[in-house]
């Protein structure tokens, strides 16, 4: 792509530009502007800053043939020449086989608004990670003089999507995200806890509020006491719900289900979509619409893959439900194989909410209620071990917590976990109600994800980590 | 080295023009030190599952970074407009981020010194560029390689897909070092799937060819036989998915290089990152048990463990010519004779450890990201001479396991516990080859197994294996690295029953 020796060209008119420069049958472009600030801090100093401004440019254009409609794709950053995306799109699609995920584009509704398509890019820039900026020098100097260092990162982006079609889309979105997190390493790194907060905007987050729940459990870790592997039962706060249950989420490939390589596949062959996966009534979902959630309500993507396809670009999301009063109630699929298999599509959506009806009490009340077991904080390096099973291993990371009669009376060293997001379901003892969670290690590529607090029995943990 | 070619698209972007203003501006508003990459990064992905076309895409990332050190704290601006002005902007951008966040820089950024090189150019060993290869004929290829699997007896499904990456970075400071390089790497996939539906049971059996710092003449059969790794596929997925579950237990261990690179990625190559073993991770990817003061001291394995660190090595993913902070590549002793001798580098951890110059591990990701200290090629080194083959070490072994190909994995964040799986498990049987296993995984602590390394394989058995996808930093940054392994024997290492651990 040649580079064009001057300023960017509004998205908005990079769109046009794009669609009349087509030749094709159809075409479809997508332009996102991504604004970003962002901090990161380990041993109570600031090691590196950022502020950014990226723009991709995806051009997919579709060509009808005898044989069905070949896709050509071709996406670049930066200032190059759009036009070039055109050629290189319908040079690949002059040579390229029928797409097997062929389906009619989408259509302007009714209900699109479509009037801010021209609006500019939302920017950010420091001034997007609110307070914690100047709250994080004075946390460091507390830090210091508790003999406690602090190691984390705070980030501000905004992304804007631009969507237009030859078939008429005018969408556009924008979508703030923002996120904090916070290590304390105390006693010459003897005890460590984390915490983290996610948010569209970080004027509602603050460091001293961290810095409370690191407190809190550093003081849990002042007796250290040693236990083996085996099975506990345990309490896992809502973040660390977030941790196992982005994997469940990510394994609702219809695909994958129907051709008997899933832990959703059914003996005999089929999917086990309707099966009970939990004697409790959860709810798994995505929801672009969800309070507090709200996240992109179209689908974007510049390539197709298993389960989604770009001719579905600009198809409206709704709520899908992945399990229902405890079932499991859909699997991912673009609209041409959900026509094959007689099935709705479903598109996985940017965030994602785990819920028990009902359910109220947080991880205090929860933890009250436990005889003997362990609170986790976080979980980490989580890995697929059998696809059969949806067996994951990972450590516990940044505070483990012995409950003994509904009280916490110690730090426990770290474990390697062999276990299921699926079993969790079926061995949940009880739930909390649903509250923002932050993944430890998911959250960049899922900031926006709600968990209730789980009690869960048997939790393998297969072997000790000295880690801490 | 290869001959220097660079690509003339990229050298007529107005490289000079914009690395002039951005660092002329950063001069005068007087950073101690000022580095601007302008890189332009093609990457290629084409998929296809049961021989159809499933993904193709096509992006190509241009843009520019400056970092600057201002008054003792560091400021990092980036775009992707590619103007004199925008250069400018950047650096007035950088600077206003070092004094924004001076009062959290509780620690003055000093860098190592590195000598000015000048301008230099440098480009990577390839034949042919993997991203002008038409589409057409990458599904081609793919589409004939799918097809031998599919036709062959027990094989369900076959996913096959390759991913192209040709990077061109303009790098240049204050000091006066103008970089400019080229790196190409491409990494093939096939990977076929059996499936017993009455179970709902299925297994997978992939390619080991390592990613490779080299051209589409990698996938032509320059540096790996493609026709006799497909050819065996089918045979060795049917083994496997009729295998008995392994029985849990200690076990001897012959770990081939195709599995054992991502164990020295794991438990040696983060291990030995200076920055992480500081604290300066533990925010993210972790800290290290091999602490500063444990070097020159720690006995990390049995005496026959040498590792180094390079970025020098012909076709690995981690080599280059001049890194992302102007320091040359250069090829270091991380352990020696079982002990800690060595941390890889940037030029700040450098500076502040007093360890002198900078061992140039210093990487960004993308043209909008900082460069931080990313993975040398880190590589266990073979037995001189004519060490014993892999043959000879399963020769050894009365009851034991012979590890292949990398699959699952999983380590702590201080890098003592780890667990791997692995494509294939034969059981070894007095000294022979019995069959494969199934159902298991490898689970021990970093210097207990490097302990329990009784021999390592002659040259013969050494390959250069890698990944492209290394994670580390926030917001995370993505590396390719390759390690090179021979085959090596472990005494009584720990194998668990993965349904076992299920309870089932």
């Amino acid at each position: 792509m040649s580079a064009v020796s001057g300023p960017l060209v509004p998205a908005d008119r990079v769109v046009d530009q794009v669609l009349e420069a087509s030749r094709s049958d159809g075409c479809v472009v997508i332009v996102e502007e991504v604004s970003e600030a962002e901090l990161r801090f380990a041993n109570n100093t600031a090691t590196t800053n950022g502020t950014r401004r990226d723009r991709s440019v995806s051009v997919i254009v579709f060509r009808q043939t005898d044989g069905g409609t070949t896709v050509g794709t071709a996406s670049g950053s930066g200032a190059g020449d759009p036009l070039e995306l055109v050629r290189r799109a319908e040079a690949s699609a002059a040579t390229a086989p029928p797409a097997e995920d062929a389906a009619p584009l989408i259509t302007p509704t009714a209900s699109d608004a479509g009037g801010d398509f021209s609006d500019p890019p939302v920017m950010t820039s420091l001034a997007g990670l609110g307070d914690v900026l100047g709250e994080l020098s004075n946390a460091f100097a507390r830090a210091s003089a508790a003999g406690s260092r602090l190691a984390g990162f705070a980030a501000h982006n905004v992304s804007t999507v631009y969507l237009g079609s030859s078939t008429g889309l005018r969408l556009r979105h924008v979508e703030p995200t923002g996120k904090l997190e916070v290590v304390a390493r105390a006693n010459g790194g003897e005890r460590s806890s984390w915490a983290g907060a996610g948010a569209g905007d970080l004027a509602q987050v603050h460091v001293e509020e961290l810095e409370a729940r690191l407190d809190r459990r550093l003081k849990w870790a002042e007796r250290r006491i040693d236990l083996d592997a085996g099975r506990y039962e345990v309490v896992l706060p809502p973040d660390a719900v977030a941790d196992l249950i982005v994997y469940l989420g990510e394994a609702t490939s219809g695909r994958e289900a129907e051709e008997g390589r899933s832990v959703f596949s059914a003996p005999g062959g089929g999917t086990r979509l309707g099966e009970s996966l939990s004697p409790h009534p959860f709810s798994l979902r995505c929801d672009p619409f969800e309070p507090g959630l709200e996240c992109i309500p179209f689908l974007v993507t510049g390539a197709s893959g298993q389960d989604v396809s770009v001719f579905d670009n600009g198809l409206r999301l709704g709520r899908t439900e992945w399990i229902s009063q405890g079932r499991l109630a859909r699997l991912q699929y673009h609209r041409a194989a959900a026509a094959r298999s007689g099935v709705q599509p479903a598109a996985f959506g940017d965030n994602l909410t785990l819920e028990l009806p009902g359910a109220t009490g947080g991880v205090d009340d929860l933890v009250g209620r436990t005889e003997r077991g362990l609170l986790l904080t976080c979980l980490w390096y989580i890995r697929e071990v059998d696809p059969t099973t949806l067996l994951l291993t990972g450590l516990t990371r940044d505070g483990v917590y012995l409950v003994e009669h509904g009280e916490i009376v110690g730090a426990v060293n770290n474990f390697r976990f062999n276990e299921s997001p699926v079993d969790l379901l079926a061995k949940t003892i009880e739930a909390g109600r649903t509250e923002r969670a932050l993944s430890r290690e998911a959250n960049e590529e899922l900031n926006r994800t709600a968990m209730p607090s789980l009690r869960v029995a048997e939790f393998n943990m297969s072997s000790v980590s000295p880690a801490i | 080295m290869a001959t220097i070619e660079l690509d003339a698209d990229f050298l007529a972007l107005p490289l000079e023009a914009v690395r002039g203003a951005a660092l002329d501006r950063a001069r005068a508003l007087g950073c101690e030190h000022a580095e601007v990459r302008i890189e332009r990064i093609r990457s290629q992905f084409v998929a296809l599952r049961d021989a159809r076309l499933e993904t193709s895409a096509d992006y190509l990332e241009l843009g520019i970074g400056l970092r600057v050190v201002h008054e003792g704290s560091f400021g990092f601006a980036a775009t992707v407009e590619l103007t004199p002005d925008a250069g400018a902007a950047l650096a007035d951008q950088a600077v206003a981020m070092a004094r924004a966040t001076a009062p959290a820089f509780s620690e003055r950024v000093e860098l190592a010194d590195e000598p000015s090189h000048g301008e230099a150019a440098w480009t990577s060993s390839y034949d042919r560029d993997p991203t002008e290869v038409p589409t057409a004929e990458k599904i081609s290829l793919l589409e004939d390689w799918s097809g031998r699997l599919l036709r062959s007896a027990g094989v369900d499904h076959v996913t096959a897909d390759v991913l192209a990456v040709v990077e061109d970075k303009h790098y240049a400071d204050l000091s006066g070092t103008v970089t400019t390089q080229r790196r190409v790497r491409v990494h093939p996939v096939v990977e076929a799937v059996a499936v017993d539906s009455e179970t709902a049971g299925f297994e997978t059996m992939r390619t080991l060819a390592p990613p490779a710092g080299r051209g589409w003449e990698y996938l032509m059969g320059r540096g790996w036989d493609w026709d006799d790794e497909l050819a065996r596929i089918p045979g060795y997925l049917a083994e496997r998915l009729h295998a008995p579950s392994v029985v849990a237990g200690a076990y001897d261990l012959v770990v081939d290089p195709t599995n054992l690179w991502l164990t020295i990625h794991e438990s040696v190559g983060h291990t030995t990152e200076l920055d992480r073993a500081m604290g300066y991770e533990a925010g993210f990817a972790g800290t290290s048990f091999a602490t500063f003061d444990q070097l020159g001291k720690l006995v990390y394995g049995s005496e026959v463990m040498n590792v180094t660190g390079d970025r020098t090595v012909a076709h690995g993913l981690a080599t280059i010519g001049y890194d992302d902070e102007g320091v040359e590549a250069q090829s270091f002793d991380l352990i020696r004779d079982g002990v800690l001798v060595g941390y890889q580098l940037d030029r700040r951890i450098a500076r502040l450890t007093g360890l002198g110059r900078s061992n140039g591990c210093a990487f960004a990701d993308s043209p909008l990201h900082v460069p931080i200290q990313r993975m040398a090629n880190v590589s266990l080194r073979p037995a001189s001479g004519d060490g014993p083959t892999t043959e000879e070490l399963i020769s050894s072994v009365d009851r034991g396991l012979y590890v292949v190909g990398d699959k699952s994995w999983s380590i702590d964040m201080q890098r003592y516990n780890f667990q791997f799986t692995a494509q294939r498990f034969f059981k070894i049987e007095k000294g022979k080859l019995a069959g494969q296993v199934r159902d298991l995984a490898y689970q021990s602590r970093t210097t207990e197994f490097w302990g329990a390394m009784q021999a390592v394989g002659g040259e013969s058995t050494y390959l250069l294996g890698g990944a492209f996808n290394c994670g580390k930093a926030q917001p995370e940054q993505v590396a390719p690295v390759s390690h090179g392994s021979p085959s090596a024997l472990f005494r009584g290492i720990n194998v668990l029953n993965t349904r076992a651990e299920l309870g089932r």
